[in-house]
C-alpha cells in the first residue's frame, strides 16, 4: 500500500513527495510491531534501493509469516537520487542535518519533520547508507555511544560484519537517527557498499538481517538464515585511519576486507604526470581493512582507508 | 604589511593550494579578520580587499597603535573561488564547517586545522560570512548566544543591528563559535550580499571594521557620528513564508521600511503569470533579508521583518 509521507509543489509544475509502501500482514492480529526500512538520505548511496526492493521480493514470497508491519521509504530525498546528488539540490544541504526538522519551518524542514513524525513509534528503524562515492564499507552498523544498550542487541541480529560504537558529538545530533533514538524509536544506521552502485552481496546479506531482526522482533513467523557474529568496537584506538599523505592517484594493492600484516602495502599514491610514486600506503598495524578508498585521485588528507586492529577482530 | 603564506596544500594537477595571510602592525594579536570560507562568497573577499588597502595606509601612516597585530585572511578556500563551487572541490565539503579541524584528518579538516592555529589566540575574530539561504541582509554583526562575546562590544562596528544566535548543532563547528571555545571575541559580519558585489555594503562594512578597531584603540581613525545598534535575538525577526511555490517578485529590498498592510512580495504562476499569492508586511517594520532568487519554493521564510 503506497503512502505519501510529505508533499510540497515545487516553482514549476511538479510537485516533490516522499512515498513509502506499507506491508501489512494477511490476517488481522499479528503483533502489531513495526519495522521501517529508510533509504536515500543521500541521493548518491544507493544501495539502500537493491535492499528495499529485494526484501519485498522475499517477503511476497511467504507473506503468510508476516506478524507485523513493514514499512519501506526508499527515496526520502527523492530530488536528490534522481539528479545524483548526495544533499538536496538547489540548497546544497545535507538531508541528515535537518532533523528532527520543524512541522512549521521551510521546505526542507517540514519534510524532515514529516519523515520523523512518520518513522516514530516504529520498533526499529534501519536508516541505510552506502557511505559515499570515495570509499567502500563492508557492511557495518554504526551506533552513538548515548544508545548502545537498546540499539547493540537489534544490531546483533542484523547480519552485519561489524558494530561500531563512536563517541557522541553535537553535530550529529541533526541526524535522523539520533532524531528517532531521542523520541525512544530505537534506530539503526547501516553503513555498506560505495556510492552511485549497487553491491548485491552486501544487499543480500543485510536482508538476510532484515528477516532475522524481524523475527527477533516478532514480525516475521517464516524462516530467517543464521547471522554472522559482528565484531563490536566501542573503544576509539579500535581504527586505524588512513588518510592521505599526498596528493595524487591512488592505486590500491590490497583488497577490501583483507586481514593485513603491520607494514603491509595497501596501495601506491602514484603520480601519473611524471610517472612517479609519491607514496606508499602501508598498515599501521596488523588488522582488517574494512574501509578502502575507491575514487582514486586524492588530496593530502583524503580518507583511503580505515583498519580494525587485529584483537579487535578476534581473528589468528 | 607583512604579506605570508599561512597554509599550503599541493595538488596533483593544480597550483597549490595557499591561504595567505596579511599582517599589519605588531606585538600581541589582537584582531584577525577573515574573508571568504566558501567559493561563493566574493563580497567577503571583496571586503576584506578593501580592509587591506586601508590598512597598509594607515600603516604607512603611522596610524596602527603601538603593540596590537592586525591579521587578515581574504579567502581560506581559493581553490572553489576559482571554479565558482561553494564548497571543496573534491568532497563537496564546507571548511566553515570543520574547526577547530584535525592535523591527521580529511583535507578540509587538516585546512581548518592549519588555518585555525594561525589564527587563533588572538583577542577578536571577525568573520564575513554568508547565509545558506539566497538573499539580501542589512548589514549586520552576529554574534552566538554561547560563549563570551559581548553585545554591547559588538554594538562597537556601530551596524544598525546586533543579532544574537541561538547556536544550533550544526554551529559548534563553525570558525566563529570555535575561536570562541578557544577565548576569542567572535563577530561575524553579514553585508547586502554574496556572490556579486555591492560596494556600498561593502563600504559600510568596511567602514563598521575601521569603527571598532578605533573604539578598541587599536587604529587612530576618525569615526563618524556613532550609530547606536538596535540588538536583537534571531528569535525575535518576524519571518514572512511563502504558501505557494513559484516565481518569486520582491516589492521592497532589504533595508527598507514597510508600512503595516503593505505588499512585500508576489508569488506567481509560472506558466500563467497568474498572481498565486501575495506576501504582506504584518506590522510596520524594516525589510532585513529579502529571498533573491526568482523562483521560490512554499514554506519558505523569503523575507524577514525587524523591529525599526
Amino acid at each position: 500500500m503506497i503512502k505519501k509521507v510529505a508533499s510540497v509543489g515545487l516553482p514549476v509544475d511538479e510537485v516533490l513527495e516522499i512515498r513509502k509502501n506499507r506491508i501489512l500482514p494477511e490476517r488481522h492480529g499479528g503483533s502489531g510491531k513495526r519495522i521501517s526500512i529508510v533509504t536515500g538520505i543521500h541521493g548518491d548511496e544507493l544501495e539502500g534501493q537493491y535492499v528495499c526492493f529485494e526484501l519485498q521480493r522475499r517477503l511476497e514470497g511467504h507473506r503468510e509469516c508476516l506478524e507485523g508491519i513493514v514499512d519501506i521509504y526508499p527515496a526520502v530525498n527523492p530530488l536528490g537520487i534522481d539528479s545524483i546528488t548526495r544533499g538536496i539540490p538547489a540548497f546544497d544541504l545535507d538531508m541528515n542535518r535537518l532533523f528532527p526538522g520543524n512541522i512549521d519551518g521551510s521546505m526542507t524542514e517540514y519534510v524532515a519533520a514529516r519523515i520523523i513524525e512518520d518513522l516514530a513509534g516504529s520498533d526499529c528503524v534501519l536508516d541505510i547508507h552506502a557511505s559515499n562515492i570515495y570509499l567502500t564499507e563492508i557492511p557495518q552498523i554504526r551506533i552513538n555511544e548515548l544508545h548502545q544498550d537498546i540499539l547493540v542487541p537489534l544490531a546483533e541480529a542484523a547480519n552485519v560484519d561489524f558494530i561500531w560504537v563512536h563517541g557522541a558529538s553535537t553535530v550529529l545530533e541533526s541526524t535522523l537517527a539520533y532524531s528517532l533514538n531521542n523520541i525512544g524509536t530505537p534506530t539503526l544506521v547501516v553503513e555498506m557498499g560505495v556510492g552511485m552502485r549497487i553491491t548485491q552481496e552486501y544487499g543480500n546479506q543485510l536482508v538476510d538481517g532484515i528477516f532475522h531482526l524481524m523475527k527477533k522482533l516478532g514480525i516475521w513467523s517464516g524462516e530467517a538464515a543464521p547471522v554472522r557474529k559482528p565484531i563490536i568496537s566501542r573503544n576509539p584506538e579500535d581504527v586505524c585511519y588512513l588518510n592521505a599523505g599526498v596528493s595524487g592517484l591512488f592505486v590500491p594493492v590490497a583488497e577490501h576486507g583483507a586481514r593485513l600484516g603491520r607494514d603491509a602495502l595497501i596501495g601506491r599514491i602514484v603520480d601519473p604526470l611524471c610517472g612517479k610514486v609519491l607514496d606508499e600506503v602501508r598498515a599501521p598495524e596488523d588488522g582488517m581493512l574494512f574501509t578502502i578508498r575507491e575514487y582514486p585521485i586524492v588530496v593530502e588528507g583524503s580518507l583511503m582507508g580505515r583498519l580494525l586492529k587485529k584483537e579487535v577482530c578476534g581473528y589468528e | 604589511m607583512n604579506k605570508t603564506t599561512l597554509y599550503t596544500l599541493k595538488s596533483l594537477y593544480r597550483d597549490d593550494f595557499r591561504v595567505t595571510g596579511y599582517e599589519f602592525g605588531s606585538g600581541k594579536k589582537s584582531v584577525c579578520i577573515v574573508g571568504s570560507s566558501r567559493g561563493n562568497e566574493v563580497q567577503q573577499l571583496y571586503c576584506c580587499s578593501q580592509l587591506i588597502r586601508k590598512f597598509r595606509q594607515l600603516e604607512a601612516e603611522g596610524r596602527i597603535a603601538a603593540g596590537h597585530k592586525i591579521l587578515v585572511l581574504p579567502s581560506i578556500n581559493p581553490c572553489s573561488m576559482n571554479i565558482q563551487k561553494r564548497f571543496w572541490p573534491t568532497d563537496n565539503t564546507d571548511i566553515n564547517r570543520m574547526f577547530p579541524g584535525y592535523c591527521l584528518g580529511e583535507t578540509t579538516q587538516r585546512i581548518a586545522d592549519g588555518v585555525f592555529r594561525e589564527i587563533s589566540e588572538y583577542q577578536f575574530g571577525i568573520q564575513f560570512t554568508s547565509f545558506y539561504m539566497p538573499g539580501d541582509f542589512v548589514p549586520h554583526v552576529r554574534l552566538m548566544d554561547e560563549g563570551f562575546s559581548c553585545p554591547e562590544t559588538a554594538r562597537q562596528f556601530g551596524l544598525p543591528y546586533v543579532v544574537i544566535r541561538r547556536v544550533r548543532p550544526y554551529d559548534t563547528a563553525t570558525l566563529n563559535y570555535n575561536w570562541q571555545v578557544w577565548d576569542t571575541q567572535a563577530f561575524s559580519l553579514y553585508t547586502t550580499s554574496t556572490a556579486r558585489i555591492d560596494p556600498n555594503s561593502a563600504g559600510q562594512a568596511v567602514l563598521a571594521v575601521m569603527n571598532f578597531l578605533s573604539r578598541q584603540d587599536i587604529i587612530k581613525y576618525t569615526v563618524p557620528g556613532g550609530l547606536r545598534s538596535r540588538v536583537v535575538n534571531d528569535a525575535d525577526l518576524i519571518s514572512i513564508r511563502t504558501a505557494k511555490s513559484g516565481i518569486f517578485v520582491p516589492m521592497v529590498k532589504a533595508g527598507d521600511t514597510v508600512e503595516a498592510g503593505q505588499p512585500l512580495a508576489n508569488i506567481l504562476e509560472p506558466y500563467e503569470g497568474d498572481i498565486l499569492e501575495t506576501l504582506y508586511a504584518p506590522l510596520p517594520m524594516t525589510a532585513f533579508f529579502v529571498h533573491n532568487e526568482p523562483l521560490t519554493y512554499a514554506d519558505t521564510a523569503v523575507i524577514k521583518l525587524i523591529e525599526s
